[in-house]
C-alpha cells in the first residue's frame, strides 16, 4: 500500500474520568480519505483534534510523515482543518480569510494573490472575494472554509463534520463536490462524521468507532456487507439481529425452532452459539417453498417512497426488519401474511462488540 | 393617566440637571432658581481659577493612567473569567466586580490608611491606583459580553492556519472584542472622570482631581460658579457618548436607535 501519511499510536485521551478516546491505533495512507465514523460520543472528533493538535494524548504518540509530533502545538503542525462551523472569521472578508494561512506562512504577496485566486475559483467563489462570511449562505461559507484549509497545500485536510450544518439537498451537492475537490488536489483526508451515508459515499475506507476504540476499519462495502460486531452492524445501515445455535457447518437453529441453511460463513462448528445479522433489503417476499422460507405477518408499515419498511413478525415473537422495493407486488397492510425468504448467502456472522477486525 | 406618569418621571430624571444648567447662567451670586437674567461670568470664572485648572490636569493624568492600566488588566481578566475553571472564575468574579458593592468610603479609607503607610499620598500614584480598580469591574463586564460571543473554534481555526497564540489572539480575538473594548474604555474613562468619593480621601491640595477640587469649593463658597463647572462636565460627557455612539461601532450599549 501507499506510504503511511498519518499514525496514531496507541492513543489515549481522558477528560476528567471520562476516557473519549482508549488506545486507538490508526495509519491513514497517501492520499486516502479515510472517514471516522460512530455516533456522539465516540471518540471520533476526540481522535481528530489529537491529529490537529488541539488536544494532547494522555498517552500515546502522533506521527506525520514518519516524525513524531505528539509534543507539537496546532499551529506548528500545518494541516488543513474545516470545522462544522466552518469557524470563518467574521471580521474578514472572505479573500483575507482564504489568504489568512498564507500571510502567517509569510509567503509573498504576489504569491498570496495568486494562490487565494486560485483556491477561490477551485471553490467556485472567485465573484465573491469582498463579501464578509456573513453574506454568504451556508453552502458559499463552507466552500470558503474549504479554500481557506487547501490554499497553503497542507499534508492532510481534516473534515470535522463538515456537512452536518447544511440542509439535506444542499449536503448531498457539497458532498460529491467535496469528493471532487479531494480527488483532484490529491490530499490525505480524514472526515469526521456521524453519517453513514456520507461515510460510505465519500470514504475509501471507514474506521467505525465506538466507545473510544475502532469496532471496524474497512473499505466501505467491506463494512456494510461483513460487518465485524454487532455494533456495525446496527449503526451502518439496518439490520435484523438473529441470535440461534449452529447445528452443521451451514446450518443454524433459531432460538423458537427454525432451522436456516448458510452459506458463506467459515468455521460454523455444531453446538456453538452465533448471532447473525440480515439485511432488510436482502429478505425477499415469495409464493414458493423451500428452504429459509417462512409465514410472517405485518406488525409496521413505514412508505419511504423508493420502497416499503416493513417489520415482520414470525414464529416466536422474532420480528423481521423486511424492505420491499416500491412499486411494491402487493398491497401492504399491517396485519397481513406474508410469506418471507431469506437467502442462504444474505447472513452476516457477528462478532462481539470491542473485538473488531480493524487495525 | 398614563401619560402623566411618564411626564412625572421625566421630571423627575431630568430636573436636577435642569436646574444645575439653568442657574449656571445666572447673573448673581445666588444660586436662585429661576435664573434672574443670563451671563456667562462664572463660566469665566470656572476656567480662570488656578485651582480648577490644575484639578483638570490631574483629572487628565489620574484618568489617563487608570484606563490605559485598567484596559489591558480588565480584558485579561474577561478572557480568563471565561476560559478559566468555573469555581475559580466565579471567585475571581466576585473579587473584580467588589468595587460596585463596597461603600465608596470605606474603600476611600483602606486607601488613604494603605497609601499613607506606603508614603505615596502626595503623588498621584494612590489615586491612579483606586481609580483602576474601581474601574475594572465596568471593562470586565463590558469586555465580558463580548468574550461570551466569541466562538472559541475561531482561536483554534487560526492556530490550525499556522497562527502563534499570540498571532491569533491579535489577528482573530482583538478586533472581535472591539465593540466590548470600545465601550468599556467610554464607562471607564466616565467612571474615572466622575469619581469623588474614593478621591475625596487620597487627594491633597496639590493632586485633587475636578470633582473633589468641585466639592472644596463649594464647602467655602456658594456662587454658580460650581454650577458652571457642572454644566461643562454634563456637556463633556454627553458630547463623549454622543462622539462614540456616532462614530464608533458600539453595538448600542449606550443608546439605541434605528
Amino acid at each position: 500500500m501507499a506510504r503511511a501519511v498519518v499514525e496514531l499510536a496507541g492513543c489515549t485521551r481522558d477528560y476528567g474520568g471520562i476516557r473519549a478516546v482508549a488506545g486507538l491505533d490508526l495509519v491513514v495512507y497517501e492520499g486516502e480519505l479515510l472517514s471516522l465514523l460512530g455516533p456522539s460520543g465516540c471518540g471520533k472528533t476526540t481522535t481528530l483534534n489529537l491529529i490537529a493538535g488541539f488536544v494532547l494524548p494522555t498517552a500515546g504518540r502522533v506521527r506525520i510523515d514518519g516524525q513524531d509530533v505528539t509534543d507539537r502545538p496546532a499551529h506548528q503542525r500545518g494541516l488543513g482543518v474545516v470545522f462544522q462551523s466552518y469557524a470563518l472569521f467574521p471580521h474578514l472578508s472572505v479573500w483575507e480569510n482564504v489568504a489568512f494561512g498564507l500571510r502567517e506562512r509569510r509567503t509573498p504577496r504576489p504569491e498570496i494573490e495568486r494562490r487565494v485566486g486560485a483556491a477561490l475559483s477551485l471553490v467556485r467563489l472567485d465573484s465573491r472575494a469582498e463579501h464578509r462570511p456573513a453574506q454568504l449562505s451556508g453552502g458559499m461559507q463552507q466552500r470558503v472554509a474549504l479554500a481557506r484549509a487547501l490554499v497553503y497545500e497542507p499534508r492532510v485536510l481534516l473534515l470535522d463534520e463538515p456537512l452536518a450544518a447544511l440542509d439535506k439537498k444542499l449536503r448531498e451537492e457539497m458532498r460529491s463536490e467535496l469528493r471532487e475537490i479531494q480527488r483532484s488536489v490529491g490530499i490525505t483526508t480524514i472526515f469526521v462524521t456521524h453519517d453513514q451515508a456520507e461515510a460510505l459515499g465519500l470514504s475509501d475506507r471507514i474506521a467505525v468507532m465506538h466507545g473510544g476504540r475502532i469496532e471496524q476499519l474497512g473499505a466501505p462495502r467491506e463494512i456494510y456487507e461483513r460487518p465485524a460486531t454487532r455494533f456495525v452492524a446496527e449503526f451502518i445501515g439496518a439490520s435484523t439481529v438473529l441470535r440461534g445455535r449452529a447445528t452443521g457447518p451451514d446450518r443454524v437453529a433459531l432460538a423458537d425452532g427454525v432451522a436456516l441453511r448458510v452459506l458463506g460463513l467459515a468455521g460454523l462448528r455444531a453446538g456453538e452459539a452465533v448471532e447473525l445479522a440480515i439485511r432488510p433489503e436482502r429478505i425477499r417476499l415469495t409464493a414458493g417453498a423451500g428452504e429459509n422460507v417462512m409465514d410472517g405477518r405485518v406488525v409496521g408499515v413505514v412508505y419511504q417512497g423508493v420502497q416499503t419498511e416493513l417489520t415482520v413478525e414470525i414464529g416466536g415473537g422474532q420480528r423481521l426488519l423486511v424492505f420491499v422495493a416500491e412499486p411494491a407486488p402487493a398491497a401492504l397492510a399491517p396485519g397481513q401474511a406474508l410469506r418471507l425468504h431469506l437467502p442462504a448467502d444474505a447472513f452476516m456472522r457477528l462478532g462481539p462488540a470491542g473485538e473488531g477486525a480493524g487495525r | 393617566m398614563l401619560r402623566l406618569a411618564v411626564l412625572v418621571l421625566l421630571a423627575f430624571m431630568t430636573l436636577p440637571t435642569v436646574v444645575v444648567v439653568a442657574v449656571s447662567f445666572n447673573p448673581t451670586a445666588i444660586l436662585s432658581f429661576p435664573p434672574s437674567g443670563l451671563s456667562l461670568r462664572w463660566y469665566v470664572n470656572v476656567i480662570t481659577y488656578p485651582q480648577f485648572q490644575r484639578a483638570a490636569w490631574n483629572s487628565l493624568l489620574v484618568t489617563a493612567g487608570a484606563v490605559a492600566l485598567a484596559m489591558p488588566i480588565g480584558t485579561a481578566a474577561a478572557l480568563g473569567l471565561a476560559r478559566g475553571r468555573p469555581r475559580a472564575a466565579s471567585l475571581w468574579a466576585t473579587v473584580l466586580l467588589s468595587p460596585l458593592v463596597v461603600p465608596g468610603v470605606a474603600a476611600g479609607l483602606g486607601f488613604l490608611i494603605v497609601g499613607a503607610a506606603l508614603g505615596l499620598l502626595r503623588s498621584r500614584v494612590v489615586l491612579i491606583a483606586a481609580h483602576v480598580a474601581l474601574v475594572l469591574p465596568f471593562v470586565v463586564r463590558s469586555v465580558g459580553v463580548s468574550v461570551r460571543n466569541l466562538d472559541p473554534t475561531l482561536e483554534r481555526a487560526a492556530a490550525s492556519l499556522g497562527a502563534t497564540p499570540w498571532r491569533a489572539f491579535r489577528r482573530v480575538t482583538l478586533p472581535l472584542l472591539r465593540p466590548g473594548l470600545l465601550a468599556a474604555l467610554l464607562f471607564a474613562v466616565i467612571v474615572s472622570l466622575n469619581e469623588f468619593v474614593v478621591s475625596l480621601f487620597i487627594s491633597t491640595r496639590l493632586t485633587e482631581i475636578l470633582p473633589v477640587a468641585m466639592f472644596t469649593y463649594v464647602v467655602n463658597y456658594t456662587d454658580p460658579t460650581i454650577a458652571a463647572l457642572s454644566t461643562l462636565f454634563i456637556v463633556g460627557t454627553f458630547v463623549i457618548v454622543w462622539l462614540a455612539d456616532r462614530f464608533l461601532d458600539l453595538g448600542g450599549v449606550f443608546l439605541h436607535h434605528r
